[in-house]
């Protein structure tokens, strides 16, 4: 008799050799320019149920260039463990050939270069075509999102979201969880989750007065695929109020609230769940530890943090997928359920190589009538970059640096602070910057770009904070964005240290002296959390600044000084 | 029964006493005092008691707990790092349903928050949380 251990472990070795056939596969069709939609999709249907998740589009409808982080740093019992390896680490552990597709689609290493050959990825047309693939091999597959999906364009700022969940509604989600669509603010946040045709999930949604479950999101919600009895709980981002600006939905409360997840857990297993998918905007250390912590999971859908993994992370009885970003992956995964528990998976990370997978022609439709209003805005091009521009790390990247720029001239200031924030897709040197690509990195509802005075004391104590939203060891304390990126000043950080001695070496940078605790310096930031912070709009700031100089030019910031121990 | 928190609230109000700072000792409902006064320096151990608390509060000037503890008779709260570590007392009479109780309470910074329970034998048991009190930032 075979245990349910060994089972998952056969599967995993099935879905090893399938994934490392497709993996290797691209490599050499890619090398005879001959990947093929039906190479991207193939897959070999497996038990009685397919799942479909998607999540952290950040309203990308329109395929873009996205580079993966060069640094990514784990903590504790994480540092070096997936997914806090990068480049050719993360090729070597998974086995990808250099210069292949999934080199260029998941590793930074010569990013400019292998996106001239493999061009944008994503594109919500190209996922509809994807989706519908799988459809047509199991057609009861369930879509799940797991959120940041109505936030981060243009389009989606000035229709509040409506973009984005018009063309969403054309691929039938089946439940959706939240994150950054809170900062909608409640109302308009309401008013699209009460109309929506599927399941608004968030065990952890609460009523801030109250404390207990808030009324217009359920905690679960039920399935019967394959003659399975499968819930799915859902779990919105546990920080939202504190990293994003609480007064624009003081009626929730949320936190990881594990006791009441496992509660849930325990429920709907009672109630003869033979399956529990968790749809997660946790992030992915967040997740890892919650499977180990709660007990009865099979299946966590893990977003927030970005990661994209081309395999699941087994946590003794869970599995834990990981699907990228920005629209760049699709995962399916299939599973076998019998006498009420997952004896197997197959699982497959879906790049959506938007040259190679045709647009779905009805949604291509639906995205170009909502950016028919704005499409003049949208493709004034404003500048050219001289060089890559990225984000995505945990410490300053070229976009960021650029912005910092931007505030420190456009502003007049000493030091200037961006948001640590993991959207935001990339451009590649030599391409033209348009009005579209500015709102892609600074797209939000409280964009005000403020300038005001702290002292090195009170900087200090920001950086401090930020840094153990980050690298606390505890990933329940972590809040899975990236460390806050400063123009005009340099320093150093141990992660290793304990709040409060991360910090060290703060160095104004146009006069090379140290920061003074006691002397106050001008500061130029944006994406204050505080109510009624005043100051033009950020792409605003950067747009002029990108107008004036004609072509934007990023230096490599070497002004951080990182030790990891 | 399918009690939702809101009566829950008012139904307990009848089997546990809450006392909740600030008073002044002068004040007639007795402080919270030190753990040592509760305890009379007791060994306390590990047991039947649990603390629930957000890992990092949401704000800090009220932040939501609950405590549990199946068999005790009084259970007392204390904010070890508020210049006034003792925040609540919750006593349970022999007519209690259940030993929770639920408040909020006030942390003036990063800090560990304890529970410990009196049992009906006379032993103490108790549970901790850290919760974090963060001046909020950018998350992904």
């Amino acid at each position: 008799m075979i245990s349910r251990r060994d089972f998952m472990q056969v599967a995993m070795a099935a879905s090893a050799i399938y994934g490392g056939s497709s993996f290797g596969n691209w490599a050499r069709l890619a090398a005879q320019q001959a990947m093929s939609q039906d190479d991207l999709l193939s897959f070999d249907t497996f038990g009685n149920v397919s799942l479909i998740h998607l999540t952290d589009i950040h309203a990308q409808l329109k395929p873009i260039y996205f580079r993966e982080p060069e640094i990514n740093l784990g903590v504790g019992g994480n540092k070096g463990e997936v997914p806090h390896i990068t480049g050719a680490d993360f090729r070597k552990f998974y086995g990808i050939e250099d210069g292949s597709p999934s080199h260029y689609a998941l590793t930074y290493n010569d990013f400019a270069s292998l996106a001239k050959g493999y061009g944008r990825m994503g594109g919500l047309d190209r996922i509809a075509t994807v989706i519908k693939a799988i459809r047509a091999d199991r057609p009861d597959a369930i879509l799940l999102d797991g959120g940041d999906t109505w936030h981060g364009s243009y389009g989606c700022y000035k229709t509040q979201g409506q973009d984005v969940v018009n063309a969403m509604a054309l691929l039938k989600p089946d439940a959706m969880t939240f994150h950054w669509e809170f900062t909608l603010g409640s109302e308009r946040l309401l008013e699209l989750v009460r109309d929506l045709p599927f399941a608004a999930l968030g065990q952890n949604i609460y009523d801030a007065e109250w404390d207990e479950p808030a009324e217009d999101f359920a905690p679960y919600t039920w399935f019967e695929r394959g003659g399975v009895k499968i819930a799915v709980i859902g779990q919105a981002f546990p920080y939202m109020p504190i990293a994003n600006p609480g007064w624009m939905f003081p009626e929730f409360s949320f936190g990881i609230r594990d006791e009441a997840m496992q509660e849930r857990v325990d429920e709907v297993r009672a109630e003869g769940a033979e399956l529990v998918v968790l749809l997660s905007h946790n992030g992915f250390d967040v997740d890892k530890k919650m499977a180990g912590q709660v007990k009865g999971i099979d299946v966590i859908l893990s977003g927030h943090t970005h990661d994209a993994l081309p395999e699941p992370v087994v946590i003794g009885d869970t599995i834990i997928i990981a699907s990228g970003s920005n629209g760049k992956f699709v995962s399916r995964v299939d599973l076998d359920v019998r006498e009420g528990r997952m004896m197997g998976f197959r699982h497959k990370l879906i790049p959506i190589f938007s040259d190679v997978i045709a647009p779905d022609a009805e949604v291509a439709a639906q995205i170009e009538a909502d950016r028919a209003p704005f499409k003049s805005d949208l493709e004034e091009v404003i500048g050219d970059a001289d060089g890559l521009l990225y984000r995505r790390g945990n410490f300053n990247g070229t976009w960021d640096d650029l912005i910092c720029n931007a505030l420190l001239e456009e502003r007049e200031a000493d030091i200037a602070l961006s948001p640590g924030v993991r959207w935001g897709p990339s451009i590649l040197p030599g391409q033209p910057i348009t009005r579209e690509d500015i709102w892609n990195v600074t797209s939000m509802s409280y964009p005000n770009a403020y300038r005001t005075e702290m002292t090195g004391e009170f900087l200090k104590i920001v950086m401090e904070d930020v840094a153990d939203n980050i690298f606390n060891p505890d990933p329940y304390y972590q809040q899975g964005g990236d460390m806050v990126r400063i123009g005009g000043m340099g320093y150093r950080i141990d992660i290793t240290k304990p709040q409060g001695s991360r910090i060290s070496d703060m160095t104004l940078l146009k006069t090379g002296e140290s920061i003074d605790p006691a002397k106050s310096y001008v500061v130029a930031g944006w994406a204050s959390v505080n109510e009624g912070t005043e100051g033009p709009p950020i792409w605003d700031v950067v747009e002029a600044y990108i107008r004036r100089k004609g072509t934007v030019n990023v230096t490599p910031n070497e002004t951080v000084t990182v030790v990891t121990g | 029964m399918n009690f939702t928190r809101r009566e829950a609230l008012v139904l307990g109000a009848g089997a546990a006493v809450l006392v909740s700072l600030p008073f002044k000792a002068s004040a007639e409902i007795p402080m919270v005092g030190a753990v040592d006064e509760f305890t009379g320096g007791a060994a306390v151990g590990t047991g039947d008691v649990s603390l629930t608390a957000p890992e990092i509060a949401e704000n800090g000037n009220t932040v939501p707990i609950e405590v549990s503890a199946p068999g005790a008779t009084e259970v007392r709260v204390y904010a070890m790092g508020n210049p006034t570590p003792g925040v609540a007392v919750f006593k349970f009479g022999p007519l209690a349903a259940a030993q929770s109780a639920a408040t909020r309470i006030r942390l003036a910074g990063t800090q560990e928050v304890v529970a410990i329970a009196k049992m009906a034998d006379g032993s103490f048991v108790k549970d901790s949380k850290e919760v974090k009190v963060t001046i909020g930032g950018c998350g992904g």
